[in-house]
């Protein structure tokens, strides 16, 4: 993911100042309607592609990762259909209870929100999502957290791996795997963590670190970030207040009559 | 100029928990030495590194770094001087792009962006990894990590380097370029090792501690040569003094 961030296309180019209150608004406008809503949800799918489309993410790689992530979506929802058997819908013969038709809805905020996050950070990076946290005035101890978290993950992803993949080579017969070693083994793990930030503290106050982190500013909130965030902005509120899918339906069956 | 200078005298230290990792330490580093300070493991190398960029002060006895002693109000002239670069790069590399990483000192030393610009550059360029500039920190191999760790400390243009295992987890390729690169530095420079064989081609002078003392400090080549005296000290010969091992001679 941070690779794709590391491309140069436009939107690339925005400030992720930008980007942020875009992604954060839409997100807000989609978890803003009623439970039942699914057709006016349906137009808010523009700004998700077109971040896909015109940040050159490969779409494939994004579902997957949204396909991961699901479960918990499905697990919020799945229990809708059992309580809310009242029906709401009536196609041809069958009726929809609610339960289905709020479950859907869930569904698609899910992936709405879900995939417009994911791009933001593949057309972003994460790190310049910390800084523009940071600089839409959020404490900065939130945003170095933040930094700090994502830069040492790997390392202490690889740390533990590295403890259990030791540890399995020394189990023998199921001996050794239960959970009684993982207590040891996650003690163990906090007092290398400890040991590092120590080492990393080092590093840092060696370098001058006196409890503020500068950062070089890349980017300028111009004109054109303006219009992003307008453009969009306005569009957003258009389908939140706007049927379109209504008035395209209506639209097209008043041609045939 | 006689300035950088890095004096120890009678330096001695314990650990709260009564280790007496140091015990009488006195050495005189001048301008533009290169040393290299070897020991067995627990001999003390480290804690004696932790005193050189002012993490530990010194128990008894004293430590002159440049100008100044080394005292808990000039440990921050003594941090400007002093250029550390740690053993493992992943604790040296905590900004998430090479840029940024590089840039942390120089913007903590409060320049203008475009000199902290200039000089990001033109360190990332001395140590040959000015492609990487971009990439993020945690994406890089061990060799990159190490020329990157080794150019956040030369953008604050320090007077002395201090390195603790430099070449450790290096592929033989990537042992040789760093130790051309660390021998084209005009720099003071202390190194900590293991890797006699670098030690013997990047410094003149080699000090031995053991038991928290110094044994030896002499000419590299002569101390390095002294079998009975390594023995001693728990080291080896380096590779290179060592028979081959095919016909032995």
């Amino acid at each position: 993911m941070d690779l794709l961030s590391y491309q140069d296309t436009p939107l690339h180019k925005i400030d992720p100042r930008a980007k942020l209150i875009t992604a954060l608004f839409f997100i807000l406008t989609v978890v803003s309607f009623g439970k039942y809503e699914i057709s006016m949800l349906v137009p808010f799918i523009f700004f998700p592609v077109y971040l896909l489309t015109s940040g050159n993410i490969p779409v494939v790689y994004i579902l997957k990762k949204i396909l991961y992530v699901s479960p918990f979506a499905v697990m919020i929802g799945v229990f809708n259909p059992f309580f809310d058997q009242g029906v709401i819908l009536q196609v041809g013969n069958t009726g929809i209870p609610g339960g289905w038709i709020s479950f859907l809805s869930i569904m698609m905020r899910f992936a709405l929100t879900v995939s417009t996050a994911l791009a933001l950070i593949s057309c972003t990076g994460f790190n310049n999502i910390c800084f523009a946290i940071n600089r839409l005035g959020a404490p900065k101890i939130f945003a170095v957290q933040l930094l700090f978290l994502y830069r040492y993950i790997f390392v202490l992803a690889e740390e533990a791996a590295r403890m259990v993949r030791a540890r399995n080579l020394r189990s023998f017969d199921g001996k050794g795997k239960g959970i009684k070693t993982y207590g040891p083994m996650l003690g163990n793990l906090l007092l290398r963590t400890i040991n590092r930030a120590e080492r990393i503290h080092l590093a840092m106050i060696c370098r001058g670190f006196d409890g503020n982190i500068r950062i070089m500013k890349k980017y300028k909130f111009g004109l054109r970030e303006l219009l992003f965030v307008a453009s969009w902005g306005s569009l957003f509120l258009l389908f939140r207040f706007v049927n379109i899918p209504q008035f395209a339906g209506n639209f097209i069956t008043g041609l045939f009559v | 100029m006689s300035h950088h200078i890095v004096q120890a005298e009678n330096l001695a230290y314990t650990y709260p928990d009564g280790n007496n990792a140091l015990k009488n330490i006195s050495f005189l580093i001048t301008h533009g030495e290169s040393v290299a300070i070897v020991g067995a493991n627990g001999a003390g190398k480290s804690t004696l590194l932790m005193h050189l960029n002012g993490h530990l002060l010194p128990g008894k006895g004293s430590l002159r770094i440049g100008d100044f002693p080394l005292t808990k109000e000039t440990v921050h002239n003594i941090r400007r001087s002093v250029g550390m670069v740690f053993q493992d790069s992943d604790d040296q590399l905590f900004m998430p792009t090479v840029y940024d990483d590089v840039a942390f000192g120089p913007l903590n030393m409060g320049l203008p962006a475009d000199v902290v610009n200039e000089r990001v550059k033109s360190t990332l360029e001395t140590v040959g990894v000015l492609h990487l500039i971009n990439r993020p920190t945690h994406r890089l191999s061990g060799g990159e990590k190490r020329s990157v760790a080794i150019a956040t400390v030369l953008s604050m243009s320090p007077d002395i380097l201090v390195m603790d295992e430099p070449t450790s987890n290096l592929d033989p390729k990537a042992r040789r370029r760093l130790i051309n690169l660390l021998k084209s530095f005009k720099h003071t420079k202390i190194i900590a090792t293991h890797d006699l064989d670098m030690a013997l081609d990047l410094c003149e002078r080699t000090i031995i501690i053991r038991d928290g003392e110094v044994v030896a400090d002499g000419k590299s080549i002569d101390i390095l040569n002294n079998e009975s005296l390594l023995s001693e000290s728990n080291l080896e010969k380096p590779l290179r003094f060592q028979g081959c091992p095919v016909c032995g001679v």
